[in-house]
């Protein structure tokens, strides 16, 4: 009988087809706005390495004014980032199964080919461990080797992007590029990766694409490149020269092990607090018991990746997307009293209320499904303008669990819609109108 | 086939109670064909609703083929309705987005018959009314005379005991009614019961009994033959 029902369905929407359109309208815009503010804020609050969430952490140490704590609201956390100094002394752990500081730099290609004009990109200098921890995906090569961790070698990572615009595309693996001046020889070429939020680094905007070019941390002092990011700073200090700032008590480096077993993670947080003690001891700010070691999902959380204005947003959305269907529980009533001549023969040749009420439901389906795929193509742009007016960038914020909750949502809230229309209808006495026909 | 008993509706508005039926009595054999005449608002049609149970009573006792109806729920009298009556209409009251061969499809569906006896009936039905070759037509394809003999097959698809005539021929003109009450002669000489409720004397006749209804009740059919006669007398100018 489903088959008859949607037959019935499709032959109704043609009977009357301003009606329907009127109806599929309110769903779509309805199911449109919705789908556009759920699908950002699912966006945002997806975790992109949710599978390593048990054993990665970002690290933070409190070595921060005595006199006042990092986060007003919540003084119990350090900084969001790390001095170099600490940076320096953490990698030195050897606890972690991988551990990377990490962060931004600025470079300025300049392409073999005379046709490409010197451009510039953002890069970051890290340690080789980053690939491994992150399980950042490559389509030619890999890594630098650890030696390069230790040693200075001029070698480079690229990001898919710039290989297919330095290369077209090619395997790069072994070639020269030249940044900054100086040549770098390629280890690696990304796969399209697009961690969405950017979670290893939300300093500055947490839906950033993520860099063009990856060099060796080590290679840091001898480059002395230029630094692009976020830097907090409280001493009053004298930052005139690379040496001065790198000795600063300014915070601008991220930092991220991975820990696999408690044991592992138990040592390494006795080793946070027993390195800040000793920094402690040796006249440094620092408050011993406050360190952070935060899994991805607890780091965006920290970072208010979602703001709570999204949430209201949703709500605003959802909200809408009841009044659309109010609106549609008066079209529905006014399509099916409309029909109540046929739905009264139909009783008198055997169909029970139960039989129309079933018919009434799976017409409300099939008009909230293709409501739904009109909504999608509506939030489809709705995300457009979301993503130019916020600058997010990266891959389809509508991933397939997003498209198949729209569907769900459209089909569900039309057969919600169409309960009160179908139960009135199949009430209706049939002989009062078999005489009327 | 059918026995009702002292039988009685009220209609009740806010403002007034009107008895369509009232100690109505009336019991219809296998086979036969009745016809059921009145005057408008007499109570035909309620009692056609009533029989055909598509409205309930408020009092007296029906027994439809030997079962009491009187207090069965919506899934039941449905399930009734389907499987042993048929229902033809002044009106035909044909689905009109629906061609001819789904239009006969609408009880059978109901009935949870295979795909292939429903073609079997939907043809054999069509076939038995002259309209076999314009299955796929649409309703508003058709004249009235055959858009009655598609009700008229939709109502024997399912092979119903006993058929609920309300004045089939009323929108028709002679020719078209007269081939249709013969083909409702038809359908009764083999064994279908038929209940037919009209205005027209000529077609009571050719029923095998009249029922004449007044304010509700069955009258005696005398007083309604008499009125014949003398209407015909007034036509002839005697």
């Amino acid at each position: 009988m489903f088959a008859y029902y949607l037959r019935l369905a499709l032959l109704s929407i043609r009977r009357n087809p301003v009606l329907s359109g009127l109806m599929m309208a309110a769903i779509a815009v309805g199911i449109g706005a919705f789908m556009t503010m759920l699908s950002v804020h699912h966006f945002m609050s997806g975790n992109p390495i949710w599978w390593k969430n048990d054993v990665l952490y970002a690290v933070g140490v409190d070595t921060w004014n005595p006199n006042e704590t990092y986060y007003q609201s919540r003084p119990e956390l350090p900084p969001q980032q790390l001095t170099y100094r600490d940076a320096k002394a953490l990698q030195a752990s050897d606890i972690p199964t991988y551990k990377a500081y990490m962060f931004n730099v600025v470079g300025v290609f300049q392409p073999e080919n005379e046709e490409i004009a010197p451009f510039i990109e953002r890069g970051r200098m890290t340690f080789n461990d980053f690939f491994a921890m992150f399980d950042v995906p490559f389509e030619y090569g890999g890594a630098w080797g650890e030696q390069a961790d230790r040693r200075d070698e001029f070698v480079v990572v690229l990001s898919r992007e710039i290989n297919d615009k330095l290369f077209g595309g090619e395997n790069s693996v072994g070639k020269r590029v030249v940044i900054d001046g100086r040549e770098f020889m390629v280890t690696g070429v990304l796969k399209e990766w697009h961690p969405a939020p950017k979670f290893y680094d939300v300093t500055t905007g947490a839906f950033q694409e993520p860099e063009a070019f990856y060099l060796p941390a080590q290679l840091y002092e001898t480059l002395q490149p230029d630094r692009s990011g976020n830097t907090n700073c409280w001493k009053p200090e004298n930052l005139d020269s690379f040496q001065a700032f790198n000795n600063s008590e300014c915070t601008w480096i991220q930092y991220w092990v991975q820990l696999d077993t408690r044991e592992q993670q138990q040592r390494y947080a006795d080793f946070l607090h027993a390195y800040l003690q000793e920094q402690a001891s040796v006249g440094r700010s620092a408050r011993p018991d406050q360190y952070l070691m935060a899994t991805p999902e607890e780091w965006l959380e920290i970072n208010e990746v979602v703001a709570d204005d999204n949430r209201v947003l949703v709500g605003l959305s959802f909200l809408f997307l009841i009044v659309c269907l109010l609106n549609t529980v008066g079209l529905l009533l006014a399509k099916f009293l409309g029909r109540a001549g046929d739905i009264s023969v139909r009783r008198a040749l055997g169909a029970s209320r139960l039989d129309i009420f079933r018919q009434q439901l799976i017409e409300c389906g099939f008009i909230g499904l293709l409501g739904g795929i009109a909504g999608l193509g509506l939030a489809g742009v709705g995300l457009m303008v979301v993503r130019k007016m916020y600058r997010f960038e990266g891959s389809s914020m509508m991933d397939g669990e997003m498209i198949l909750v729209a569907f769900i949502t459209a089909v569900l809230a039309s057969i919600a819609a169409g309960l009160w229309p179908a139960w009135q209808i199949c009430r209706v006495p049939p002989a009062g109108y078999l005489k009327t026909q | 086939m059918l026995k009702m008993q002292n039988i009685s509706k009220v209609y009740r508005t806010d403002l007034v109670q009107t008895h369509a039926l009232r100690d109505f009595s009336l019991e219809v054999a296998e086979g036969e064909f009745v016809a059921v005449t009145g005057p408008s608002g007499s109570g035909k049609t309620t009692f056609l609703n009533i029989a055909g149970l598509l409205e309930d009573f408020d009092g007296g006792s029906y027994l439809l083929d030997g079962e009491d109806v009187s207090n069965l729920n919506d899934n039941q009298r449905s399930k009734i309705r389907n499987a042993k009556i048929g229902f033809i209409f002044q009106g035909f009251n044909l689905i009109p987005d629906l061609n001819l061969w789904d239009n006969v499809d609408v009880p059978l569906r109901y009935r949870g018959f295979s795909a292939a006896e429903r073609s079997k009936r939907i043809k054999e039905a069509l076939e038995m009314v002259g309209l076999g070759s314009r299955m796929k037509h649409l309703p508003s394809q058709l004249s009235g005379g055959q858009q009655q003999r598609v009700a008229i097959a939709r109502a024997l698809a399912g092979t119903p005991r006993l058929i609920m005539a309300d004045e089939p021929t009323g929108n028709l003109d002679s020719l078209m009614a007269r081939q249709v009450m013969e083909l409702l002669e038809n359908i009764n000489e083999q064994g279908t019961t038929i209940i037919m409720v009209t205005h027209d004397p000529e077609l009571a006749r050719r029923a095998h009994r009249n029922v004449h209804v007044m304010d509700g009740q069955v009258t005696d059919f005398t007083e309604f033959e008499r009125a014949a006669n003398k209407r015909e007398r007034d036509a002839l100018g005697g």
